[in-house]
Parts: structure tokens; sequence; C-alpha cells
């Protein structure tokens, strides 16, 4: 199992709190939407991510678990 | 037996004995094809299920709505879900350089429907839903009439409806078809879950192009063999083709995967004249240089190494008198518009490639505008929730290396005599009538 984020394009409204909460995997576009780095979330960065989704206002930011 | 009449044999299969006008009746529908295993209402068995889609696994069948997806695999994940199951034929083709599923629905119905009752019956659905465009009069009132001669003769066993979908390029898209069907706003939704797993009424859904379930009526009657019997090892079968632009007679033809374009072009009266690109695909597909147009052969396999494919089967051929500059810049903005206006990305940056164009077009575009074309056509791949911005981009990255020369005149000289000429790609009508407003 990995963990990995995602970004839901639809409910997702541009507020850039993920990219200022965890710059290592998040990047924004020209547009101010996230670029969401594929990669697994590496374990010491994952309390990041989570915090990065839960401050999401639009809740558009997802963390799943993989099967590899 | 002469040659020409084995060849004749071959081809058509999907088109064998159109009507010059109006539709195939049923009963020339079974004079020319036969009584279906399941005909006549006769209870299809389990058996006869299990059997049909290893039919359709053994002949390779795959989509033909564009993303060419194995058929049976498809249709397997909906028969093993737990829940009972609804076929949906999609008719909404709203790509506009495609005539093929209109052409099915308006003069073949039945075998689109001999497929869609197959289908059901091979998944254990016990309603098919056919989705015509709103537009398409002529399409929904041959379905009301075939789906008459059907029940006056009791040959479904399966309940059957018709439901008119919008007249707009993502209302095929399976999650959007799947919204409109639920009452919803028929734009695409977040997937999983897919509609095999929760599709219409939340059942498990099977959505088959009307081509793949016209496919499915000939196969459960002639066996898979049969169907291998034309094509290539990757891709066997016909196709339906949508062939237009610069051509004598335009219009849709069944082909044999891995024909040649240059005989499907000949067999077409000829170009009209020098063909100056080729667009594979349609306005999600590729375009290629026109001069390729006597190499090409049209299968996936042969089209793979010039990163092109047929998408639903459209090769367009662009006259050489035609602008590309300004043929991509109408079609790009077209994109860009036909957004379900849902995901930033594909929003802000289809909006952003096609002004960037435009510019470009009209030779206002500031220093390193082709740069950014670049950088957003790689900025916006696969971050919407549906493949719209992904073909859109392939479609605007393809017009700037095929085009690249008239790009660079325009963005120094401005327009070009040819950049008034009208358009050789078709758009809707709503579309033109903004242009000009």
């Amino acid at each position: 199992m990995s963990t990995h984020l995602r970004v839901n394009p639809i409910t997702c409204e541009a507020h850039g709190l993920c990219a200022e909460l965890l710059p290592e995997m998040i990047t924004l576009d020209d547009w101010g939407y996230p670029i969401i780095d594929e990669n697994p979330v590496a374990p010491e960065l994952l309390e990041h991510a989570q915090r990065a989704a839960a401050a999401c206002p639009t809740l558009a930011l997802l963390i799943q678990r993989r099967q590899p | 037996m002469s040659i020409q009449q084995v060849q004749a044999v071959r081809l058509p299969r999907l088109l064998n004995g159109i009507p010059d006008q109006g539709h195939m009746r049923l009963r020339e529908h079974l004079e020319i094809h036969s009584e279906l295993p399941t005909g006549h209402g006769r209870r299809h068995k389990r058996r006869d299920a299990a059997g049909l889609l290893e039919s359709i696994e053994e002949a390779g069948l795959y989509g033909r709505g564009g993303a060419a997806f194995p058929t049976a695999t498809k249709m397997r994940a909906v028969a093993k879900e737990r829940r009972r199951a609804i076929v949906v034929a999609n008719g909404a083709e709203g790509e506009p350089a495609s005539l093929k599923d209109k052409l099915l629905l308006e003069a073949l119905p039945h075998l689109v429907l001999d497929g869609g009752s197959l289908a059901a019956a091979a998944v254990g659905a016990s309603e098919l839903i056919v989705c015509v465009p709103r537009s398409a009069n002529a399409a929904r009132d041959t379905l009301t009439q075939a789906l008459r001669e059907r029940e006056r003769e009791r040959y479904d066993s399966v309940a059957v409806r018709v439901e008119l979908v919008p007249d707009r390029y993502l209302a095929g898209q399976e999650s959007a078809l799947v919204s409109h069907l639920n009452r919803g706003p028929g734009v695409p939704t977040l997937t999983p879950p897919m509609p095999f797993e929760r599709g219409v009424q939340k059942r498990p859904t099977l959505i088959n192009n009307v081509e793949t379930l016209a496919h499915i009526a000939l196969i459960a009657r002639y066996g898979s063999e049969w169907f291998r019997e034309l094509g290539t090892r990757g891709q066997p079968g016909s196709m339906l083709l949508t062939l237009s632009g610069a051509i004598e007679y335009p219009g849709v033809y069944e082909i044999e995967h891995g024909a040649p374009l240059g005989d499907l072009i000949e067999a077409a009266g000829g170009a009209r004249s020098d063909i100056k690109a080729l667009l594979l695909g349609g306005y999600s597909g590729t375009w290629l240089p026109g001069m390729l147009a006597s190499t090409l052969s049209l299968s996936a396999e042969q089209l793979a190494p010039y990163g092109a494919g047929l998408g639903p089967g459209i090769v367009l051929a662009l006259s050489e008198d035609a602008c590309g500059v300004a043929e991509t810049a109408r079609v790009t903005r077209w994109l860009s518009e036909e957004t379900a206006g849902q995901c930033g990305p594909c929003v802000h940056g289809l909006n952003a490639i096609a002004s960037a164009i435009e510019e470009l077009q009209a030779g206002t575009a500031a220093t390193g505008t082709e740069q950014r074309i670049a950088r957003w056509t790689s900025m916006v791949q696969r971050r919407g929730a549906c493949a719209h911005p992904d073909g859109a981009v392939r479609f605007v990255a393809s017009a700037l290396n095929v085009f690249a020369e008239e790009f660079a005149e325009h963005a120094q000289d401005g327009p070009c005599p040819a950049c008034a000429r009208p358009s050789e790609l078709p758009l809707p009508a709503r579309s033109r009538l903004a242009a000009a407003a």
C-alpha cells in the first residue's frame, strides 16, 4: 500500500492553501490550480499532507491509499 | 468466383443493403442478416449469454466511440456486479466531423437494437436506453418506427426506450451521459465510481457506442472467426469511418482495419484538390501532413508511430487552399467553449490557448507566445475530470507542428488571404452564429 494525493478538479476552486502547506508536493499552475506530484507521499510528509487536505475549503484535496 | 466477387462478399458488413432513403425494415433486416438466436421474444438462456461474451472476446471487438476499450472486458465488468444492470446505446455523437452513429440510427436501426438487446441479455440487464442527440430528428423518428415494428413482432425481451441528449461535444462522455440520464446536469463527474460500478439509477451500467452494438449483432449471428476474416491482428473486423473535407464524395464508409487511406480516398472519388493536411480522429485527434495521404494505413498499430489514431472513425482532408491557422483557431475556440466549465485547468487553459492562437493569427501576439502555448498544452494535460483538455491539446499541439510555417508567417504578417475563406472543418451552427455576432 502506498499513499497518494489526488485533487478533485471539479470541486477545486484554486484557493491555493494546499500549495502553501505542502510545497514539497504541490505547485500552482498559471491560474492558481494545484499541480500534484504523482509519486507516493513520503512518510515524513504524511502529516503535512493530511493538514493540507483538511485545510482545503472545498475538501478537494484527497489522500488515497493505493495497492502497489 | 472472380476476385471481385470475393471482395464483394467481404464488405460491406454493417452497411450491407443500406437503403437510399428511409430505414431498413425489420423484415428486410432479417432477410439480409437472418434471425437472431434470441429473436421474437425468445428468452435468452444463461448459456447463450456466456457464449456471446466469449464470441465477442474472441472476435477482439473494441469500442467504437473513440476510446477503443475491449468490449468483452467492459461487458464482463458489468455482468459481475450484483445489482441488475442497464445498457445504454450511446449515439450522442457530439463530434462535429462524425456522422456514422446518426447514419446507423437513421438507416440501420435494427442492427443497433439487435446489438443492444443482445448486450442486455449478456450482462443480465432488463432495460436498454438508446441515446440520440436532441437535434437528430431523423434518427429519433426512425428509432420510434423501428421499435414499433419490433413490438408488433414481439421481437425483444428487454424494455427499450429512446432518450434525447443535449447537442454538446461532451454529451456522450460516459459519466456525463450517466449524469444526464439521472436527470442531472449532464456534465462529466469524478470517476471512480465508473458507470459499470454505479451508473444510471445507481445500477451497473454498460455504455456502448451504437456501432459497437451493431458489430455485436453480426458477431452473434456469424461468429468470431467470421469477424476476424477482415482487419489486422490487433484490430480485427471492419469499421465505419466518416471521410470529409476536400473529397469528391464525402460521407460514411465501411472499411477493413488496416486499409490504405489512398484506396479509401480513391473509392470516395478522389481528392478535390491537393491535400494540405489530414485530421485523424476528429477534434480530439491529430493533424498529420497531407503528403501522408498516399502512405497511411487505417489501423491503430500503423497510425501509432505517427502519434495518431482514428478516434471514433474520422478522417478529414484539409484542402491546399485552406488556412491551417484559421481552421485551428476556430476549432480551438469552439473546444474551449465546449468545456463543461467545471475544472479550472480546462476552463482557463483552453481559453488561454485559444486566445493565444487567435493572437498569432492576427499577428498581434507578443514574442514567446508559441512557447507559452507549448507550456500550457503540457500544463493542462490529465488535469480535468474527463479527457476533454487532453484531446483539445492533442489537436492544438499537432496543428502547431503541421502548420508550423503558416503559424510563423501569421505571427509575422497577420491574417493571410485564405483566412477569410469559409471554414472547411465543420462546426455546429450555434458556434458559427456566435462567431458572426
